[in-house]
């Protein structure tokens, strides 16, 4: 996979972290798990998070010594292996997000061949999928926070450039923009958002229920 | 700190892992307090993130980071998860996965002493303004939304001091790698 559009510095540090809105850091991590190059970046910020972590002044534990953990007989490496999800993940992002797979995604279509899927999202922000008909547009909107689009099927273009699978549009409020699906295949996106988009004019009505409105 | 973990993997040695908790423990302690839990609050989570490590230390690859960055992703992802109660994404680039490839970081060869050492300095070096807001996102777990409301800053300010942060950091590794 040859990715060009990669994540802002500043969306790294904050996902390296653990300081990124909660849909933003669902596809962030995404990204991170096809992405070589922001994998390498994550690993130095949590250097960056290891050297803080460090200098903070000890606290006393009352348990000053550890009890022996219960498990010791077991060397840990034939123990039970940690499950997939949970606060260590081993499951893909996208493995967790869809467990199904995208074949199993139900859309909702919004018109103008557009389809959208909410997905849930515990936190801040809202998550979904975006399925965009070839040479159709997404119509012109702004953000009222950060914006992340990770393309996982066909390609869109707009002013900023063009994105393929494995892409991510890290556009912040300071963008408004219209992409448009290339022809050929459906354009899917993952798409997280701070704050729901604004849109501008006539599909206002229509696309708010994208965001749960 | 690699060696103490590699005894908690191969032989579950109990006096190296009492050594890693004693070195990592507190710290981590101090940095859940930093992150809003109470003292009790955050010693369990310090006491939990060590207990990870004892039964994750044979998942732990050396090349791929080191100790302390590690037992930082492994605290980190607590902290979401308990303390936010939201879903940790992130996934522990030091461990081995069968999904995501795991291909060494290219730094790997070089020392880890020498590595932290310079990670150290680079944000010790960094003016007032740029650590302060890279210490509001590591250890106040900020967003930059809210990181500009507590300073009184626009968003791109923000922003920008974190990019220019990073750079300095990333610089100061570059010959490194
Ligand atoms: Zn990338």
């Amino acid at each position: 996979m040859s990715i060009t559009h990669h994540l802002d510095d500043a969306t790294l540090m904050s996902f390296a972290a653990g300081a990124l809105p909660s849909a933003l850091s669902a596809v962030a991590a995404a990204h991170v798990a096809m992405c070589t190059r922001c994998r390498g970046e994550v690993a130095a910020l949590e250097r960056v998070g290891a050297a803080l972590l460090t200098q903070l002044p000890a606290v006393g534990m009352e348990r000053a010594e550890p009890e022996t953990p219960s498990d010791q007989r077991l060397p840990p490496s034939q123990q039970r292996r940690d499950r997939s999800a949970g606060p260590m993940p081993s499951a893909t992002p996208l493995a967790r997000l869809l467990p199904g797979g995208l074949a199993a995604v139900r859309w909702r279509r919004l018109g103008f061949g557009i389809w959208h899927h909410r997905l849930p999202v515990a936190g801040s922000g809202t998550l979904g999928l975006l399925k965009v008909a070839p040479g159709r547009i997404v119509p012109e909107h702004g953000h009222g926070g950060a914006e992340l689009t990770l393309v996982l099927g066909g390609s869109f273009h707009d002013t900023t450039g063009r994105y393929r699978t494995g892409d991510v549009a890290d556009l912040d409020e300071t963008v408004e923009h219209e992409p448009v699906a290339d022809l050929g295949l459906d354009c899917v996106c993952l798409v997280a958002s701070e704050t729901p988009a604004r849109f501008r004019g006539l599909f206002a009505r229509l696309v708010q229920p994208w965001h749960g409105l | 700190m690699a060696d103490l973990l590699r005894r908690v993997a191969e032989r579950a040695d109990t006096t190296a892992f009492r050594e890693l908790y004693q070195t990592y423990g507190p710290r981590v302690k101090a940095y859940m307090m930093r992150l809003g839990a109470d003292a009790g609050t955050a010693e369990d989570l310090a006491h939990e993130t060590l207990f990870t490590v004892w039964r994750r230390a044979a998942l732990y690859r050396a090349e791929k980071g080191s100790v302390a960055s590690w037992i930082f992703a492994i605290a980190r992802n607590l902290r979401i998860d308990r303390l936010r109660r939201e879903v940790p994404w992130q996934q522990l680039a030091q461990e081995h996965f069968e999904e995501a490839s795991g291909e060494a970081l290219p730094d790997a060869a070089l020392s880890e002493k020498e590595r932290q050492a310079r990670v150290h300095a680079a944000l010790s070096n960094l003016p007032p303004e740029q650590h302060e807001v890279v210490v509001l996102s590591y250890l106040e777990g900020l967003s930059h939304g809210e990181i500009a409301q507590r300073l009184g800053l626009p968003l791109g300010t923000v922003k920008s001091r974190i990019r220019i942060a990073y750079q300095k950091i990333r610089t100061a590794l570059e010959d490194l790698r």
